[in-house]
């Protein structure tokens, strides 16, 4: 294992190494949560503050963790952590809090936070561990911003609820384009940002599995 | 290493675990309580608000909702009851209470609840001594659960002025466009009441057309919904009809409650 310094563990994971772009984990509530800003950013603090404190609870216990039910003790420990998140919503943020329903109850079962604290809590120092938890959380957020700042400004002319573009149906120019309020629309999107970054960092395209072989002569003349 | 890995250390681990975390989530939840329930209150107030048809935007809720008078109804005498204090009457928890409740035949529950309870708390919105707004509270099971809400009706106890859930589990994008506002829109104005004076809300399938002497009392369904709205369709009818505040309604057309 390369040794890596605490600044590389929370800079790296937001575009070097993206959970949501390059590792492609935690789709499933990029999606669902990204139709507006507002509740795309509670979802981030819940996901960034639930992996930042699974990583470093099972940091802290890595060396007492039997091999055999480590996995049942993560997802202990992430479950109760979702849980504690799930209730401060609950009492301090109540409208977004059913806005994100079950999503937020949903973050036990994304990927991201399951697969840092196998990866990277399991072989690290807490101090270590938990700041990868955050820059995992922020890589994380960054692609789900970014896609819901597209999302709402496109499909509903808003951001975070203060008008961008004045709606036909309101008297302005912009037309809606309710795809965007859509979950495939994020899919969409998800994939540009993806094709952007691995433009600009041509290091991230994986090597295809397979070349397709050439054709041989005989074969082309058989036409 | 191999202590790690015996038996022993893995039950204990386990154990410890379970315990460090249990306390934990219970702590929060203990903690936390107060302010989520006064945020269920906050929110049931602000619904009671919106399906009367008033902005809540930026203002406050408790101030708004002071406007309301709250009273207790009698559903079997349809009359006002006074010896219950609207303020601390739990109608939800007196459904199950059996001196405060009865069982619903299989006919009559429409709404499929079981029990009814036998006081209800309404809300009225009153202007110089006359009504102008009632709020009354419905729920009735759905597809999946049972969906709690609120019908606003003007001063003459018929035309809809308004409604709204407030708490349903019902499937996010189908069922659960009970919540969408222009689909709640679509019940304002509508009428409760035949001629017979048969609670008649019918949620349709096919388009409304005006000439239709029945459109007054249809509603355009939600689409992929049809269990959903078969229980709001048989809820507001339960709830509007004889065994829920049809006799408190009639009573006060007639002005006499």
């Amino acid at each position: 294992m390369s040794e890596v310094g605490p600044k590389e563990v929370i800079v790296q994971p937001i575009f070097e190494n993206n959970p949501i772009a390059l590792q492609i984990l935690g789709i499933c509530s990029a999606l669902a949560v990204t139709s507006s800003l507002q509740v795309t950013l509670v979802m981030c603090v819940a996901l960034t503050t639930v992996c930042a404190f699974s990583n470093l609870s099972i940091s802290l216990i890595r060396n007492h963790i039997p091999g055999s039910i480590r996995i049942i003790v993560q997802m202990i420990i992430i479950a109760s952590l979702v849980i504690v998140v799930d209730q401060v919503l609950k009492a301090y943020a109540y409208q977004t809090s059913k806005q994100l329903s079950v999503f937020v109850g949903l973050i036990i079962t994304n990927c991201i936070v399951m697969g840092r604290a196998e990866a990277f809590a399991m072989k690290n120092p807490p101090g270590l561990s938990f700041l990868d938890g955050i820059g995992n959380g922020l890589g994380y957020s960054v692609i789900l911003i970014a896609v819901a700042v597209i999302r709402e400004l496109f499909g509903s002319g808003k951001l975070l609820g203060i008008e961008i573009f004045p709606l036909v149906t309101e008297g302005g120019w912009y037309h809606a384009n309710g795809l965007m309020l859509l979950p495939p629309s994020a899919f969409f999107i998800i994939g540009l940002l993806i094709w952007a970054l691995r433009s600009w960092k041509p290091k991230q395209v994986e090597a295809p599995d397979y070349k397709l072989a050439p054709q041989s002569t005989a074969l082309r003349e058989a036409h | 290493m191999s202590s790690k890995e015996s038996t022993k250390k893995t039950i204990t681990v386990a154990l410890l675990l379970c315990l460090v975390c249990s306390v934990i989530v219970s702590g929060a939840a203990v903690l936390l309580r107060p302010d989520q329930i006064a945020n269920k209150a906050l929110d049931k107030k602000s619904n009671i608000l919106l399906a009367a048809g008033i902005e809540t935007e930026g203002q406050d809720v408790n101030e708004l909702f002071s406007q309301f008078t709250v009273k207790i109804v009698d559903l079997d005498q349809g009359v006002y009851d006074t010896s219950l204090d609207p303020n601390s009457f739990d109608q939800r928890k007196s459904a199950k209470d059996p001196k405060l409740s009865e069982e619903l035949s299989d006919d009559e529950d429409l709404a499929n609840i079981n029990r009814r309870e036998r006081y209800a708390t309404i809300y009225l919105l009153e202007k110089e001594g006359e009504i102008e707004k009632i709020i009354l509270p419905v729920h009735g099971y759905g597809l999946w659960s049972t969906l709690y809400g609120f019908l606003a009706l003007e001063g003459d106890a018929n035309t809809v002025a308004g409604m709204g859930f407030y708490e349903h589990a019902e499937t996010p994008g189908l069922g659960g466009e009970v919540d969408n506002p222009r689909w709640k829109s679509s019940w304002i104005g509508k009428q409760i009441y035949n001629e017979e004076g048969k609670s008649s809300i019918k949620l349709v399938k096919t388009p409304i057309v005006e000439s239709d002497p029945m459109s007054v009392h249809k509603i355009d369904s939600l689409s992929g919904a049809t269990l959903t709205a078969v229980g709001v369709e048989n809820l507001f009818n339960f709830w509007l009809g004889e065994k829920g505040f049809g006799p408190f309604l009639a009573n006060l057309r007639e002005g006499g409650v």
